[in-house]
């Protein structure tokens, strides 16, 4: 029998990330300790590293604004942490969307929202199609398109700087994901998630799995957020490749064979592999 | 009706094992499609409403900011300018302000911008949608003077010192004493022995703070402070300062362009005896 703890440890690592870093930026403007100055678009890191969301920064690039060398070095730093380090584990660690579409998530599981709509009818490629067009319109109208509309800003922002209306959006995702689709903006619209996606694609840490030891329970099914980077289970031991893997780690808690766990990537193996 | 049913059954059953499975092509071609025709969908609705929010002229921006378009696009929505201002004066537009999300702005009457002379707010923007170089001087150095938020304007009828009573509220806040505001000495007409005391503004010198609005002692503010834009009205080119000579230079790449009228050759008594028709 393993523990609580040692059942929930990633997400309560999660937990801690995502609401300690809240907690830094709030104290750095109600009180003025600055650890982390400024929200998840931009922000000064102890006062010196300025980190600035890439996606944020490329919709500003293709709108047309004039790119200060701060603003490129913060996109910079942030891709070179996600692209070999983090992979898409901006999403489950530092979002704090996150929160609430897992907490939708949760209920559907609980209540058997599932059982009552097992066909869930839109693509997963959703995101990339709402990246393309955030580009076009960012272009066309000479404004970073979906910062004016990023529910991700009003939250996370709104918890800085006050919320406003902001609320609202937050219930919005919350009864979109728990009434009309499973995972419904995390894994389908966020075009946020997208980017970082893309830029995790070849990052290093990745869930592996140990088909050995696979038990075919399918408890990593159950909660995994992007259910289709788990097609390997049962069938090969390999690392998951899959790029909107968010590093989550929720598959490797729940898994009570040892099958499932963190390590870097094991290039040499997936070679073999592909020989045989 | 049971001799008809097993017939149109048969027949449906034969008309769908006519039809081709379609092929993996067409696949392709009709996802794609589908996809494009709802991307336009959704950026047509996306782009209608982002026009929308960002149309908000009457918006205060911090210091230094650049042009209002040139702002929106390079603004990243961090904050960091909020955070900065020692006075609480600025603030980020949540959902329900009615401002382009996130923006950074303030409102005078609430709280005014206090002009720090170190201008905190400016060199911490990550962006330079703040733009430091517009309140430097030729020295380098730091001058809010240079600043240009706004303008303040006058509503003479409710500004009691154009009724005859003595405020000088506004002149007295100016940061820029003397400068942006001055006191205009006129007679009062009515009383036939007192003066009027009007603030005047030098929209040239004005920054734009607020800290006028923020003074006037009516009950809603007589003086306030309109974005540069609104506020002020443009002769157009074809206007030159005779007087001015560096207006005056204007003329040297002038080109220049004649236009004739026809002018009536009839004397103006004939005009008079024509039953009016020429006047109207």
């Amino acid at each position: 029998m393993k523990t609580f703890i040692s059942k929930y440890r990633f997400l309560i690592a999660r937990r801690i990330t995502q609401v300690s870093i809240m907690v830094l930026y709030v104290i750095a403007n109600v009180y003025g300790i600055n650890f982390l100055m400024g929200n998840l678009s931009s922000s000064l890191l102890l006062g010196l590293v300025p980190l600035s969301d890439p996606y944020a920064v490329a919709q500003m690039f293709v709108a047309g604004a004039v790119l200060s060398f701060d603003v490129l070095l913060g996109a910079f730093l942030i891709i070179l942490f996600y692209m070999t380090i983090g992979g898409r584990a901006f999403c489950s660690w530092v979002c704090p969307v996150n929160i609430i579409t897992d907490a939708a998530n949760y209920l559907r599981r609980k209540f058997g929202f599932n059982q009552i709509q097992k066909k869930q009818p839109a693509s997963r490629n959703i995101r990339y199609w709402v990246i393309a067009t955030s580009l076009v319109i960012s272009f066309f109208m000479g404004i970073a398109a979906f910062e004016f509309i990023s529910p991700i800003s009003m939250v996370h922002r709104g918890i800085i700087f006050g919320l406003g209306f902001g609320w609202a959006s937050m219930l919005v995702i919350f009864l979109f994901d728990l009434f009309v689709l499973k995972n419904g903006w995390c894994g389908h619209i966020c075009p946020l998630g997208g980017a970082y996606s893309l830029i995790g694609k070849f990052s290093f840490i990745r869930v592996h799995h140990k088909h050995d030891n696979c038990t075919a329970c399918m408890k990593c099914k159950e909660v995994c957020p992007e259910v289709q980077v788990l097609h390997i289970i049962t069938k090969e031991s390999k690392p998951i490749t899959g790029k909107e893997c968010t590093n989550c780690g929720r598959c490797v808690e729940v898994c009570d064979d040892e099958a499932l766990n963190f390590s870097i990537k094991n290039l040499k193996k997936e070679k073999q592999n592909e020989v045989q | 009706m049971s001799n008809i049913n097993p017939q149109s059954k048969k027949e449906s059953k034969m008309k769908t094992s006519v039809r081709e499975p379609m092929s993996e092509r067409r696949k392709f071609f009709l996802s794609v499609a589908r996809a494009t025709g709802l991307a336009i969908l959704g950026g047509l609705t996306w782009s209608a409403y982002v026009s929308e929010v960002t149309a908000k002229e009457l918006i205060l921006r911090p210091p230094a900011a650049l042009d209002e378009k040139d702002f929106l696009a390079t603004c990243i929505k961090c904050g960091m300018c909020v955070e900065a201002c020692p006075f609480d004066t600025l603030k980020l537009a949540k959902p329900g302000d009615n401002k382009p999300l996130g923006t950074p702005y303030f409102e005078p009457r609430d709280i005014p911008c206090y002009m720090c002379p170190d201008i905190p707010c400016v060199p911490v923007c990550p962006t330079g949608a703040l733009d430091i170089k517009s309140v430097q001087n030729e020295k380098k150095e730091l001058d809010i003077a240079k600043a240009d938020m706004g303008v303040a304007v006058i509503d003479d009828n409710s500004c009691i010192a154009f009724w005859g009573i003595q405020c000088d509220a506004c002149y007295r806040a100016c940061p820029l004493l003397g400068e942006a505001i001055s006191v205009e000495y006129t007679k009062n007409e009515r009383t036939g022995k007192h003066a009027f005391l009007k603030p005047v503004i030098h929209a040239d010198v004005c920054t734009g703070c607020g800290l006028c609005e923020k003074a006037c002692v009516t009950e809603k503010a007589a003086i306030f402070v309109l974005p540069r834009k609104v506020a002020e009205g443009k002769a157009g080119d074809y206007y030159i300062k005779g007087w001015d000579k560096n207006d005056e230079k204007r003329l040297e790449s002038a080109t220049s362009q004649e236009n004739t009228t026809e002018i009536n050759k009839k004397s103006a008594i004939d005009s008079l005896n024509s039953g009016m028709e020429d006047l109207y």
